[in-house]
């Protein structure tokens, strides 16, 4: 009998691998933490934090091929890079990241020459099994990045790191980045969640021929130097992170033990905050925001995004957009106000009613445009179709402020006899249709680009066939100065000429209608030190109980 | 009798067609969904080379029969594909979330029958009287309060107001480490490992859900109860049963109820193939990890193996389904078996 079960499991061999292999590292969490006996003496303890998300965690390895936006966050807290930015305090008294300053993590120190950058690691870095940082690991991981394609490509791309026989390990703690040119986007780049250095010995051992890179290993289990490590993941419900005591990248965390939970009930994410059976709820509604701010009872940080601009887009395609008064028209009978109060409960920044005259280079900027009808009905009478057209107006499904904001300029068009209908599109259509075909007439959007430099929104948005182009908008002058400012330093003379005429161009040809700049809005219940990051997901790293 | 297992395979058989055609309209149909899945999932700021890359490395830039051949061979070794955006093979997600949702729905059709039976027993024995009306209004609330709205107002009184009912966060707290695995059904699961504190820990949970869905499957089971009795109880051997004398009591539970029970029991298969579809609202709201919401996510991403997954789950669930129920029949009515056919 026993031993017809013993066959019997050696013969669902491989059920009971896969298996295995999907409940390894959550198995040794378990292991390694008790839960039912440690937390309850702990939960209200002053090292442990809950965060509740709407999303959910789909991958423990950003580098995958369909790893999502909220999985970033693994890569964030667990692993390092070789650099990171520094920290500053806002007007409003909140913490954000600071772009302009570029700070260590992985290496201390590093060298800038002309046709590279040598970084020295720090002797203290250690992965958690307790070998040193290499930077073999440093090439290893970068050049997994660089091959495996799709988003992580992109993005280091971004940062003109592209080939693999840019990166050199010179010795044990002296890595060495060829440049294909010099750029300013290059270091910011590293800094980004893409670059994270993993324990390139440990992947290798789980490394297979078909799976050189190791994805499947580090799709469900982190192995890296970071702040925390995962000790455990319930796939669509629960992450927990415990602290690294001998992180070298930063300073200790404030909290021993984080659980990120998924609650896809906004309401529900809330209540939990307000009862403070949650010490954060990250990434809230603008609706909840403006509520609980008022209320006064928790927290809220609502952070303006950098570089991300929720506008209304006009495609070339469609005849009666090349128009220039027509879409000057459009400009003039949006109702502003109106949609940042329905559609963003005033959360984030006003993009229109700016300065005409362009006296800065800070962008994202207002627009000097305003809701006048009078004048939008002298646009409309100026151009090619005085008596008006009909557009269909499109929206995602998914994406919750379009509806209203949609709705109300529909209301206004009509006004100056451009007749809409709302076309709702499906979530899963929404990028196709949008992005890749670039095939709606009217439409909204709103790219954010991680990069915070003004020629880095315009590289994406403005170029020529650039996917977040939803416009098809096509200007020789545009790439000549796209191309010419992308690499070059903001310091340079040259420089903040280039953008202001790009400013100029933009806000007379119009492809693009800026509304606002939308808010994230996170909410803190006896927790501080929160800190906003361009990548959007909790950095856990700072949190401490209050 | 003796023929019943015989029969039951005979019946496996026939279901065979039907999940050979569950499988093709799936594949069909999840290709003809709108939204590309290589653009969804090369993610932000991906370019042409990375889609192409994605719709390689996903296999969707193969002609749809050879991507049929190729499902068609995963599924015949058991291999129900990995879905892209959980990042987790179809079958492990689904043999976690299947339980969380059976779970759910079962509990809460208890807890409705439970009730529901009784009243509608009660109701048909005195119309007119305040039972009748009590069921009447309870079925009318059952079904014109949406789940949603069911389940947050329960959160908003019990747990927000209130404080009695635990953190709406799905099965477990964060206290408590998920007992260890036979049925995945942590009531069950708990009991069998004796760990009575988790058990205790995850009905704490599953309370408020199970009344939200149960609330909304309340109303069919009891308007049936009730016309079935009162059909049964106007009937002639109601009548004869009378007649001869026999106590109220043996009248209305021994024949009266007997015989009502068969409509009953094919409202209540309805209810369950139903409700586990209208668990997707429930299961959003508290949080629960079941399989409604891992389909309706799939289906919002064009993720195609689980969507594919779920509904041949679902399929095979509803063959078994409707097997149980016919073997109830004749548990419950001798006159119908098998044989006969």
């Amino acid at each position: 009998m026993t031993q017809g079960t013993r066959r019997g499991d050696a013969g669902s061999g491989t059920t009971r691998r896969g298996f295995l292999g999907m409940t390894g590292a959550a198995a040794a969490g378990a292991g390694l933490l008790p839960f039912l006996k440690v937390l309850p003496v702990q939960a209200g303890a002053s090292d442990t934090a809950v965060v509740v998300i709407g999303g959910t965690i789909n991958s423990l390895d950003l580098h995958r091929t369909g790893t999502n936006r909220p999985s970033y966050e693994v890569a964030v807290n667990c692993y390092d890079r070789l650099v990171s930015f520094g920290t500053k305090t806002l007007p409003d008294g909140s913490l954000s990241y600071d772009y302009s300053q570029i700070v260590p993590e992985l290496a201390e120190s590093w060298d800038i020459a002309e046709d590279s950058i040598t970084f020295h690691l720090k002797p203290a870095a250690r992965f958690w099994d307790g070998t040193p940082v290499t930077a073999e690991d440093v090439r290893w991981s970068f050049e997994r990045a660089v091959t495996v394609g799709g988003f992580p490509t992109v993005q280091m791309k971004a940062g003109l790191l592209e080939k693999p026989e840019q990166f050199e390990a010179v010795d044990e703690k002296t890595f060495k980045l060829h440049l294909l040119r010099p750029s300013k986007l290059t270091l910011p780049d590293l800094a980004v969640p893409v670059p994270f250095v993993i324990n390139s010995k440990l992947a290798k051992a789980h490394a297979t021929a078909k799976d050189p890179w190791a994805m499947d290993y580090l799709h469900k289990t982190t192995a890296g130097s970071g702040a925390f490590k995962v000790v455990r993941w319930d796939p669509g419900q629960q992450l927990v992170y415990e602290r690294n005591d001998d992180w070298a990248g930063g300073p200790l965390p404030g909290l021993k033990r984080v659980i990120i939970r998924e609650v896809p009930n906004p309401s529900n994410r809330r209540a939990l905050l307000e009862r403070g059976d949650v010490q954060v709820s990250f990434g809230m509604p603008d609706k909840d925001a403006q509520e609980l701010a008022r209320s006064g009872k928790v927290q809220v940080s609502s952070t303006p995004i950098e570089n991300c601009i929720n506008c209304v887009g006009l495609n070339y395609k469609f005849e009666p957009f090349r128009d220039s008064n027509v879409r000057k028209a459009v400009a003039c009978a949006i109702p502003y106000q109106a949609i940042f109060e329905t559609a963003a409960y005033g959360q984030g920044t006003p993009m229109w009613g700016g300065k005409p005259e362009i006296d800065s280079i800070a962008w994202p900027r207002p627009f000097p445009y305003d809701t006048d009808l009078d004048k939008a009905k002298e646009h409309m009478a100026k151009s090619g179709f005085a008596s008006g057209f009909e557009v269909p107006f499109s929206i995602s499904l998914g994406i919750d402020w379009m509806e209203p904001t949609a709705l109300l300029i529909q209301e206004s068009l009509a006004k100056i006899g451009i007749k809409t209908t709302i076309d709702k599109i499906p979530g899963a259509n929404w990028r196709t249709a949008s992005l890749v075909e670039k095939r709606l007439p009217l439409h909204l959007e709103n790219f954010g680009g991680w990069l915070n430099y003004p020629c880095y929104y315009f590289y994406w948005t403005y170029e020529k066939g650039h996917l977040f182009n939803s416009s098809n908008y096509d200007n020789p002058e545009i790439e000549t100065l796209v191309g010419e400012t992308l690499d070059m330093q903001t310091s340079n003379p040259a420089y903040a000429p280039k953008i202001k005429r790009l400013f100029e161009i933009a806000i007379d040809d119009l492809p693009r209608i800026p509304l606002w700049q939308p808010a994230l809005n996170v909410g803190t219940n006896g927790v501080s030190g929160y800190e906003y990051w361009f990548h959007r997901v909790p950095d856990v790293r700072g949190l401490k109980r209050s | 009798m003796a023929g019943r297992p015989k029969t039951i395979l005979s019946r496996i058989a026939q279901a065979l067609p039907v999940v050979v055609g569950v499988v093709i309209v799936t594949f069909l149909l999840t290709r003809a969904l709108p939204g590309d899945p290589a653009v969804y999932f090369a993610g932000p700021s991906a370019d042409q080379n990375s889609i192409a890359e994605v719709r390689a490395a996903l296999g969707l830039d193969k002609p749809l029969p050879e991507q049929f051949i190729l499902y068609v061979g995963q599924l015949l070794h058991g291999d129900l594909g990995q879905s892209i955006s959980t990042g987790q093979p179809v079958a492990v997600e689904l043999a976690r979330r299947l339980p969380a949702s059976l779970e759910l729905t079962l509990l809460a059709l208890l807890l409705s029958c439970s009730v529901a039976v009784p009243l509608g027993v009660l109701a048909a024995t005195r119309p007119g009287s305040w039972v009748d009306h009590l069921c009447r209004v309870l079925v009318t609330a059952g079904v014109s309060l949406p789940t949603f709205f069911t389940g947050l107002a329960l959160i908003y009184l019990f747990y927000y107001l209130l404080g009695l009912a635990p953190t709406p966060i799905g099965r477990l707290d964060f206290l408590y480490l998920e007992p260890e695995r036979v049925t995945g059904f942590f009531l069950i699961d708990a009991a069998l490992a004796g760990d009575w504190e988790t058990w205790l820990g995850a009905l704490r949970q599953i309370i408020l859900p199970a009344i939200t869905l149960g609330l909304f499957t309340l109303a069919p089971i009891s308007r049936i109860t009730r016309a079935s009795m009162l059909q049964a109880l106007s009937s002639d051997y109601v009548r004869t049963a009378r007649a001869a004398g026999l106590t109220g009591r043996t009248v209305v539970y021994r024949y009266a109820f007997q015989n009502a029970l068969l409509p009953v029991l094919t409202t209540l298969g309805m209810v369950f193939s139903f409700s586990l579809g209208a668990n997707v609202l429930v299961e959003k709201v508290f949080a629960w990890p079941g399989i409604g919401s891992y389909a309706v996510d799939a289906l919002v991403v064009s993720d195609y193996a689980a969507v594919q997954g779920f509904v041949l789950a679902m399929a095979l669930l509803f063959v078994a389904l409707n097997l149980a129920i016919d073997i109830a029949y004749t548990l419950v009515d001798p006159r119908i078996g098998f044989e006969k056919r």
